[in-house]
């Protein structure tokens, strides 16, 4: 195309996302070479879940919420346990606790080995699809496809199934695993640490692009451990100290028009990150010794906040979930009761966990009975969707020049970073967000 | 290049879902190669941005019609398609959000969206047969792996899927469950269709019907067995 002086309005537009969960697109729009405006749009259809829940037996949510997202019902499930325990006053023992983290983790494996390797790889390598890339490098696809496959079996030995798992209930299980169930997971997660290690290695040798941001990370922090399943904190590198009870004192949500999820932000002080960049940058010294030694190898820094590095970090929280899942699994000792009895009372309860791509918030107000009077559901990627919008106007005016195909290509990537499931955005729905 | 031309195309729709039928076919680690060697991924954006034009020889479609744009969007992808299944509970029912179908639509939107008016959203949540033919519904919340690939061999191999339409109860006798219901514990079994291979009830869960009504499903009945059942354990 022949340069022009006239000012000129350029897009840069992706209609339908793909390799990413549920339905968006992408408009840069620039001006005279400047970019003008971004949007991240989101179509996926509303499907009104938190208006769906009131009226409905407290013991429900679990089951309900999991719908939200195929991909992480799993933290759907923990979160919604835990404030509808709060709501009860119970806490459930270590034993419980420590089966759910090991639920939790196979989720992990299986999210984080999807995103790595089919979804976010290619992008780097240059292939539409992890099965193009299977064409060439076979070996690394078949890895990580039974790294992925042995996320779901836990999940399934665990949870009954991988998508949905039917054995959680609000207070436990319906049924505790036997333990020869969970040694003969044993032989597998070895195999998958190690394949996890390679994994690090493997993504530290990608390029990345010069990118970097001075971030606000947020992320729930977890008692003497790497966090994942339970925390009544959230903190940030920039300040935030606050419990989960106080969450919609520091964070309000707006309703764009562009968008079927609204945008959370933190109160006079916008957008933040959550995720494996937060996680990492805030609870990297609770990662075990094998996790830390395979970021240090890969000369990972510190705090990463170039957000195309996220794949390193997924792979060392894969690393970090098959470490976890095989602690589990050799000290497991069946609860003496898969659950413990949830009797309702009026309250409120809040529930906060680290789902794959970041803090998943749940906030319940329960009538006397037990029925659901009020619901309010924050996922991950709602939080990240300023963060990312903001992503995609930096990079933009960095990379400017690059030819159209090309900048596309990045800026789908640059979404991509943040494993976007926007299925589960478009799912929270909250009252009196709007101040207006 | 011909040898790649002659493979039948796969086509892979998301409607109004949680993604997780779809990623029931990601999840067949075991087949997914395999059926990339048998198949022509041609669209299924969870997966590839390989975009290759219709028609297609089999489509799945995940979710229900919910949105103005979405009544649109399935007649197309029934014209691209020459067969086309329908994959889980939102798909072949409205799913769980179809639970909205019985309230009202303005005030629910208005309860929970603070600027109702843009979003664009039908007041119920409806199956893909409600607005075009459907040659085959595979049920599910999710679907089960095993059926859905035995839905794609058969419908490439040119023959009818072998899916059975009987209740959960006789997976339950296949696999020497004992019966939740004799033991007063509410259980849907009785109506709801097999293809879970009896998973609840394994966990000494009730069924809560993932898989949609059985064939012939009596639910009148069930209440009263439910009742017969409650007595029997208080009595016991």
């Amino acid at each position: 195309m022949p340069e022009t002086t006239a000012p000129k309005t350029r897009e840069i537009r992706t209609d339908y996302l793909a390799r990413v969960e549920g339905e968006g697109g992408m408009l840069v729009t620039l001006h005279d070479g400047a970019v003008e405006d971004v949007k991240l749009r989101i179509y996926e259809p509303p499907r009104f879940f938190e208006g769906l829940l009131r009226g409905r037996p407290f013991t429900e949510a679990p089951d309900v919420t999991a719908r939200i997202c195929g991909i992480c019902p799993v933290a759907y499930q923990m979160s919604s346990c835990l404030a509808m325990e709060e709501v009860c006053g119970v806490e459930v023992p270590p034993r419980i606790e420590a089966l759910r983290r090991l639920l939790y983790c196979g989720e992990w494996i299986e999210s984080h080995a999807l995103h790595v390797y089919l979804l976010h790889a290619p992008d780097f390598l240059g292939y539409d699809s992890a099965i193009e890339l299977a064409s060439v490098a076979p070996d690394v696809v078949e890895k990580a496809l039974r790294l992925k496959k042995l996320g779901n079996r836990l999940m399934t030995v665990v949870g009954g199934r991988e998508v949905h798992p039917i054995n959680v209930r609000v207070g436990g299980f319906y049924r505790a695993p036997e333990p020869a169930e969970l040694a003969a997971l044993e032989p597998e997660l070895v195999w998958a640490r190690d394949a996890a290690l390679d994994t690090v290695a493997w993504a530290a040798t990608l390029d990345f692009p010069d990118f970097e941001h001075d971030y606000e990370f947020v992320a729930l922090a977890q008692e003497g451990r790497y966090p994942i399943d339970r925390g009544r904190r959230l903190v940030s590198n920039k300040g935030l100290d606050i419990e989960i009870s106080e969450f919609f004192e520091h964070v309000e949500e707006v309703h764009v028009e562009h968008s079927n999820a609204l945008h959370a932000r933190l109160r006079e002080r916008g957008s933040y990150l959550v995720g494996p960049l937060a996680r990492y940058a805030l609870f990297r010294d609770l990662l075990s010794t094998t996790a830390l030694e395979a970021a240090e190898a890969a000369g990972l820094e510190e705090v990463v906040r170039n957000p195309f590095k996220s794949i390193v970090v997924r792979a060392v929280e894969l690393v970090e979930a098959a470490e976890e899942a095989l602690r589990i699994v050799r000290t497991y000792q069946p609860p003496e009761q898969p659950f413990v009895e949830c009797t309702p009372r009026a309250g409120v309860g809040h529930g906060c966990t680290e789902a794959p791509r970041g803090i998943l918030y749940h906030r319940y107000e329960l009538a006397a009975d037990g029925s659901i009077a009020d619901a309010k559901i924050v996922p991950p990627t709602s939080q990240n969707q300023g963060q990312i919008e903001d992503d995609l106007h930096r990079f933009v005016t960095a990379y400017v020049q690059l030819p159209e195909d090309e900048l596309r290509w990045k800026c789908e990537q640059a979404i991509r970073n943040y494993d976007p499931c926007i299925s589960c955005a478009t799912h929270f729905l909250t009252l009196d967000v709007e101040r207006s | 290049m011909s040898a790649v031309a002659v493979k039948p195309k796969l086509s892979v729709w998301k409607f109004s879902s949680c993604d997780g039928c779809q990623l029931s076919l990601l999840d067949c680690e075991d087949e997914l190669l395999a059926i990339a060697g048998e198949v022509e991924i041609a669209y299924f954006l969870e997966a590839t941005s390989r975009e290759i034009e219709g028609p297609y020889d089999v489509t799945l479609v995940e979710g229900s019609v919910a949105t103005p744009h979405d009544v649109e969007r399935i007649k197309q992808v029934r014209e691209v398609s020459k067969v086309l299944v329908a994959i889980g509970a939102c798909a072949t029912a409205g799913g769980i959000q179809a639970l909205r179908n019985a309230a009202d639509a303005d005030e629910l939107a208005a309860s929970v969206y603070p600027h109702p008016e843009y979003l664009s959203s039908l007041a119920t949540s409806t199956p893909i047969s409600e607005h075009v033919r459907v040659d085959f519904e595979l049920p599910g919340c999710p679907i089960s792996k095993a059926q859905l690939l035995e839905v794609l061999t058969a419908f490439l191999a040119g023959r009818r899927p072998r899916i059975p339409s009987y209740a959960v109860c006789v997976e339950c006798k296949r696999r020497g469950t004992p019966c939740l219901l004799v033991q007063g514990i509410p259980c849907l079994g009785p109506i709801t269709r097999a293809g879970c291979d009896a998973l609840c009830p394994s966990y000494h869960r009730g069924c809560f019907g993932c898989f949609g009504p059985a064939e012939s499903a009596n639910p009148a009945a069930l209440p009263l067995e439910l009742r017969s059942s409650f007595r029997e354990a208080l009595h016991a």
